[in-house]
């Protein structure tokens, strides 16, 4: 430990910096009352372009795509790369959806995805499957921002084994949640800013540094070429073979089609101001990409660099490479990086759960006359309980299985496509079809993912998201991404159902939409609550 | 409503292009020809993040709200 001394004071200090911003952040922007969920989950709903940019940002690009991305590319090689065309193709997507989201939603003071299918389908049951499916798909999203800070603390010195060892982790996780508890969606914004400067500090350092000391980026892919020569794994290499090329754009597809279904990207974009920042940073968020894509690519260099991980936790390779690499205090600066990282979509994702639970459980089945004050408190509490379970899930729980369990939440998230996305564009579906759809596109995304085996963790299920077709009767060794083909099935049966359901007449609930109100904007007398905030 | 024709812009067609492109493995999955020492798997890859950037922003500048005074 002792020899990590210069890196733990470090980032020690700077994250103690981040602390005091999270609780000065309720001061920030102040509204006049900050005990509704338009203020606290949604930051008054008027953040402009910058805000939104590294809020998003801050949001997407999570401390555990910083380790674990790479640790993919370490691991698999090309395969890994799939997060560079997945958020490449995320944005135009969410260019020509999450607009009509964030009008409708305006209009009608929506603050959650199922708030919208509510209205839009005239089903309270769906509305709940959206609500559940979405805090069931967030939780093990948090606990891996935990994982993340994990692997910087293991290669500190600090998280080793016994009780003590989790304290740093039980630390953090109690300052996150009670500035989170005080300032809501402010603290998050506020701190995203110190996040991404670090971030971009440090990547921008190593990718020029590591490479001069490790012989030029041809050195680094021919070391990395070397060892996937070596090994007998045969899906692994600098490239894609014939077998993994399916299951690459499936999951890049698919993950990014999943990205904005998930309820924290959702909260992100609903607190923009108006349509031209959401549609401005579309194009301004792909420069978090190119970092990605550099970021990924920290993978090779460790192998390059000859790391191994510690343990079984190929998430310290990124950690360890920096610690290796860097002076002392660079590493720590850093660390803090990879730290503060974790902690604003940890934020992000808390107040989004919380706002699911509060707006869609809570107002629908046990308080339906609530007060905006009731569900900003009932939320703060929400989002405390959230977070001690993510605490809970990693301390006793093994960390693979909340990797695991965040695989399952791409592929269940991804279920709520037809009525939240599809629901934006047309209302031809039957609630009864949406919600045969969906337990269709669950039931069979489980049953793939169960009969995904993975020798190389030990798993015979749950073990990945590549699917072999051939399991399907098919004579091919391809695989495809779970998650595709449980929305495929999806689709059909929500289409059956639809046919179905008008044929037998089932009654249909009322849209509570105008197709006029997809199109709204700031200063739009359509829109209310812009005028309204901070005095509702 | 003349606002809602807003969003039946031919211009959002194009944004199907960045969608489509990092889509087909066949463009980009060869080691040859290299760049600052990449393969062309990855600078391609990384370069159609220029090529996202470049359609939404032009969507973006023939869609956006015209300001009225």
């Amino acid at each position: 430990m002792s020899e990590h001394i210069t890196e733990i004071v470090i980032f020690t200090l700077l994250f103690l910096v981040v602390s005091g911003m999270g609780f000065v952040a309720a001061r920030w922007r102040r509204p006049t009352d900050l005990a509704s969920l338009n203020e606290w989950g949604l930051g008054g709903r008027n953040f402009g372009s910058w805000i939104t940019w590294f809020l998003i940002g801050g949001d997407l690009y999570t401390a555990y795509t910083f380790v674990a991305v790479p640790a993919l590319l370490f691991g698999a090689g090309a395969a890994g790369f799939f997060a560079v065309p997945y958020t490449v193709i995320t944005y135009p997507i969410v260019f020509l959806i999450m607009i009509r989201l964030w009008s409708v939603s305006h209009v009608h003071s929506l603050v959650t995805p199922a708030d919208f299918v509510r209205l839009r389908f005239g089903s309270p049951t769906l509305a709940l499957l959206v609500a559940i499916t979405g805090i069931v798909a967030t939780m093990p999203y948090i606990a891996l921002q935990l994982v993340g800070i994990e692997a910087v603390l293991q290669t500190m010195g600090v998280a080793g084994s016994g009780f003590l060892s989790d304290l740093p982790l039980i630390i953090a996780f109690v300052i996150l949640a009670a500035y989170t508890y005080q300032s809501g969606l402010r603290a998050p914004a506020l701190i995203a800013f110190v996040k991404d400067i670090l971030i971009y500090l440090v990547i921008l350092v190593a990718i020029i540094y590591i490479p001069a000391r490790l012989g030029g980026w041809s050195a680094i892919f021919g070391d990395a070429a070397a060892k996937f020569q070596a090994t007998p794994a045969p899906g692994d290499g600098v490239l894609l073979n014939q077998n993994n090329q399916l299951q690459y754009v499936t999951l890049a597809l698919g993950s990014a089609l999943a990205l904005f279904l998930y309820p924290h990207s959702v909260t992100g974009v609903l607190a923009s101001r108006n349509r031209d920042v959401i549609k401005r940073n579309m194009s301004a968020l792909p420069a978090y990409s190119l970092l990605l894509a550099l970021i990924a690519l920290l993978g090779f260099m460790a192998i390059s660099a000859g790391i191994k991980p510690i343990g079984t936790n190929v998430n310290t390779v990124v950690p360890q490479l920096f610690d290796q690499m860097f002076p002392d205090w660079f590493a720590g600066v850093a660390f803090a990086a990879v730290g503060i990282g974790a902690l604003v979509p940890a934020a992000i994702m808390s107040i989004a759960a919380a706002n699911l639970f509060t707006r869609n459980i809570y107002r629908e089945y046990i308080n339906k006359n609530a007060t905006d004050a009731q569900e900003a408190g009932v939320s703060k509490v929400t989002s405390l309980v959230v977070k001690v379970g993510a605490v809970l899930f990693i301390l006793l729980i093994d960390p693979q299985f909340s990797i695991d369990l965040q695989l399952i939440g791409g592929v269940i998230i991804l279920q709520t496509l037809p009525s939240v996305a599809i629901g934006l564009f047309t209302r031809w579906f039957h609630r009864g079809g949406l919600i045969a759809g969906w337990i269709a596109g669950m039931g069979s995304g489980m049953l793939m993912l169960y009969n995904i085996a993975n020798p190389a963790i030990n798993h015979a299920h749950f073990g990945g998201s590549a699917f072999a077709l051939e399991k399907l009767g098919l004579d091919t060794k391809m695989t495809i991404y779970a998650g595709f083909l449980a929305l495929i099935v999806n689709l059909v049966v929500a289409v059956l159902g639809t046919v179905v359901a008008r044929a037998m007449k089932a009654p249909d609930g009322p849209d509570g939409t105008q197709p006029d109100q997809y199109s709204a904007d700031e200063g739009d007398p359509r829109i209310k609550d812009l005028d309204l905030s901070g005095s509702t | 409503m003349p606002d809602d024709k807003r969003d039946r812009s031919p211009w959002y067609w194009l944004l199907l292009v960045p969608i489509a492109i990092p889509l087909m493995p066949f463009l980009f999955n060869a080691d040859e020809p290299r760049l600052f020492g990449f393969p062309l798997f990855y600078w391609l890859q990384i370069a159609f993040i220029a090529l996202g950037v470049g359609t939404t922003t032009l969507v973006y500048q023939m869609t956006k709200r015209r300001r009225r005074p």
